[in-house]
């Protein structure tokens, strides 16, 4: 369970407050207008933005004050997902432990990881000689072997085609499904990853509302969602 | 930023900074108290200022003006051998000293070039001697870094902007004023302060061409105050008075000196469409030429006469060489140890303020921190053991100001881009350092260290203090050659020393380069 009562961040005028919770193994996306606060919200849960107050827990143990690596949750980005100087294999092994001398145990795992991304014997290459959906994988193979409880995407796809984008979707769907992570992913296209998520949670001037099942929240949006969705009818 | 969320901490930085405070400090402190009391500040004290700042300001300025057109030329001309030219700029950077010296001496010396051409048409000759020798030293150092920095900025123009002055068909004027004259505004004084200040604590050259009443630099009163005289009153007196000069002019500086930045890519000028008239055409050749006849033939004429006596250097060149290589080894090390941690700690906030730390080394007269440490290491022990290690000391404080604003920016990049990812991935403190900072700054790390190595293997500056007739490096042995007028051996020891620079730079800069991305 990912816990967030009474949190409060506040980033120069912005400020940011949320309270909900996400039961273990659930799927959740996260939307909104630009400059709402999704990001800020993924930023605070995963530990680069300090707490103004409030408390995050992570089945039960209280990290709202720990490092960044030590809450149980992993995180991928809209970009920099992968060190460019190192090999993909080497990028992977850091899900592990933070050395790049590793055990032929490890190395094992590392493969393993890889392959089941798809990337099969590309371990040796740098991220530059990968294509953008292969360098997604990259970073989805490392989180596999992170194995944290909880998944955080911040757009890390938005830069790939719409047929890409669809395949990582379904990718990450299934590996989170397989290692039982909470997923929360921030997107600006809540129809597009509606069939992967549980449910939606929606962000508008810093106020987080508490996720709701996405299909009736689809079907039926609220003002705020309605207005940023667009009508449909008008397109 | 929330707690933990930064790979590496600033304590390292901080320690860092400590010592360099303390190593400076303490220096002082020693002067001051062994001084017991200041000497008055007299007539030749006042002189040294006067001469100090007169010297660094016409240098500066004479640097800056004879660099603008060169600058202007080369940006829009493709003449042949241009590339070459803008690299061969870079080097007076880390020419030693006393080469360039004993060029400019073959040129403009009493039985150079130039006196053997005015003989020949029967027009008296002139002396290098004295203080207009010292400021041609010093434009001869520093117009090529002032060209470089000129150049630089007029690159950065978008070459848009030169599209459409074609396309208009602008004359030069209206470039001027629409284009060149805004970017100069920017430049210029940054480039100015830069040399003004390097000019201040200048040594080597007024030791070799200045000297007397009227060309005395106060860090070369320093040494004869102490070297000749050993009034320590005196030394501490002129030590205090150049921190305040040259710190003041350093601190006014600083606000408006350019980034130094691993200069690559400028062997391409723009496509220009402009200054096509022959007589521009004319003038921006003549730039050329002079800059390159001025950077090129003291080099020249010193290789020249150098290379035939490389076989015959006694040994005790070869010994001198292999110290030299010592300190720089040692002087580099302790460069990358202090600057590394420096410049992670400012790239961590987010001003440049804090960049002020590493000019303490720029500030400090080198021959005052050489003079304290003597006198703290007298009474223990003989300073001459030590002579060396604190040498590449000094040597490493002088060069940590420009290796630091080398590092900074590269390294506030890889926080900005890596840093959460390295975070977030428990990579911190030493691991964060091996895993991702050094790959990603890996070609500034190698500039920086080859500019250091360089600057140290030429430097002549605290070494004469603790001079030892048996221990001496080579930058030492070739002046000494000089005061014995051994011209040939000390040519030879330069073309040896000059080798050593480049190839020490070289070695560095490569090993930077040698990344894989």
């Amino acid at each position: 369970m990912l816990s967030v009562s009474d949190l409060r961040v506040k980033l120069d005028s912005f400020e940011m407050r949320a309270s909900f919770d996400v039961p273990q193994g659930r799927k959740v996306a996260v939307t909104g207008p630009s400059g709402a606060g999704k990001s800020t919200l993924l930023a605070a849960l995963g530990g680069y933005v300090p707490l103004l107050d409030g408390r995050i827990s992570v089945n039960g143990a209280d990290v709202s004050h720990a490092p960044p690596d030590q809450r149980g949750l992993a995180m991928l980005f809209q970009d920099g997902n992968l060190f460019p100087h190192l090999t993909v294999a080497q990028n992977v092994g850091l899900g592990l432990r933070p050395s790049l001398s590793l055990r032929p145990d490890e190395r094992a795992r590392v493969a393993d990881s890889l392959s089941r991304v798809g990337l099969d014997g590309l371990g040796t290459r740098k991220p530059a000689a990968l294509s953008g959906g292969q360098q997604s994988r990259a970073a989805l193979a490392r989180v596999l072997l992170q194995a944290a409880p909880v998944l955080l995407l911040d757009e890390p796809f938005a830069a790939l085609g719409p047929a890409l984008r669809a395949e990582m979707l379904a990718l990450t769907s299934e590996v989170v499904t397989q290692t039982g992570a909470t997923l929360m992913m921030v997107t600006h296209a809540p129809q597009e990853v509606a069939q992967h998520v549980d449910d939606l949670i929606y962000v508008e001037n810093g106020q987080v509302e508490p996720p709701m099942p996405v299909d009736q929240t689809l079907s039926d949006p609220p003002a705020g969602l309605r207005a940023y969705l667009g009508d449909p009818g008008q397109v | 930023m929330a707690p933990g969320a930064q790979p590496v901490s600033a304590r390292p930085g901080i320690a860092a900074a400590t010592c360099v405070a303390a190593v400076v400090l303490v220096a002082m402190a020693a002067v001051i108290w062994r001084a017991e009391a200041l000497t008055a500040f007299g007539a030749a004290e006042w002189q040294a200022v006067r001469f100090t700042l007169a010297q660094a300001l016409v240098s500066a300025l004479l640097s800056v003006a004879l660099a603008v057109p060169v600058a202007r030329a080369l940006a829009r001309r493709r003449v042949p051998g241009r590339a070459v030219l803008v690299t061969l700029l870079g080097a007076p950077f880390i020419l030693p000293v006393i080469v360039a010296v004993m060029g400019l001496l073959s040129i403009f010396g009493r039985n150079g070039w130039l006196n053997s051409l005015l003989e020949a048409v029967g027009l008296p000759t002139m002396s290098i001697y004295g203080a207009h020798g010292v400021v041609l030293a010093h434009v001869f150092f520093n117009m090529p870094l002032a060209t470089r920095l000129i150049l630089q900025a007029w690159q950065a123009i978008p070459a848009e902007q030169f599209r459409l002055v074609g396309q208009l068909g602008l004359g030069p004027w209206t470039v001027f004023r629409s284009l060149e004259w805004p970017l100069l505004r920017q430049v210029v004084p940054g480039a100015f302060a830069l040399i003004f200040v390097i000019c201040l604590t200048s040594f080597a050259v007024a030791l070799t061409l200045g000297g007397g009443p009227r060309a005395t630099t106060i860090e070369l009163a320093i040494y004869q105050a102490f070297r000749f005289d050993f009034d320590l009153g005196r030394a501490a007196l002129l030590s205090l008075l150049q921190i305040l000069v040259a710190g003041s002019a350093a601190l006014l500086a600083f606000w408006i000196l350019p980034p130094l930045a691993v200069q690559r890519g400028m062997d391409r000028p723009a496509q220009r469409w402009d200054g096509r008239r022959a007589g521009t055409r004319a003038v921006d050749t003549f730039w050329i030429a002079f800059g390159a006849a001025f950077l090129l033939l003291p080099l020249l004429s010193v290789l020249l006469s150098g290379v035939g006596a490389l076989t015959q250097l006694p040994a005790s060149t070869w010994r001198a060489a292999m110290v030299s290589l010592g300190v720089a080894g040692l002087s580099t090390a302790l460069l990358v140890a202090l600057a590394l941690p420096l410049a992670g700690w400012l790239a961590l906030g987010r001003s440049g303020a804090l960049e002020g730390v590493s000019l303490l080394g720029l500030v400090a007269s080198p021959l005052m921190i050489g003079t304290g440490w003597f006198l703290l290491i007298n009474p223990v022990m003989d300073p001459r053991l030590l002579a060396l290690p604190v040498t590449a000391l000094v040597n490493a404080l002088m060069a940590l100001p420009f290796a630091v604003r080398i590092l900074v920016p590269p390294l506030r990049q890889s926080l900005t881009d890596y840093g959460r990812l390295s975070v977030g991935l428990g990579l911190r403190g030493f691991a964060a350092w091996r895993i991702v900072l050094l790959p990603r700054v890996r070609p500034a790390l190698g500039f920086a260290a080859g500019l250091g190595a360089a600057l140290s293997v030429g430097d002549l500056g605290v070494v004469t203090l603790f001079a030892d007739p048996d221990l001496a490096t080579l930058p030492l042995q070739m002046y000494r050659m000089m005061g014995r007028y051994q011209t040939e051996a000390a040519a030879g020891a330069a073309v040896l020393l000059l080798g050593m620079a480049l190839l020490l730079f070289w070695l560095c800069d490569q090993w930077g380069r040698y990344a894989e991305r």
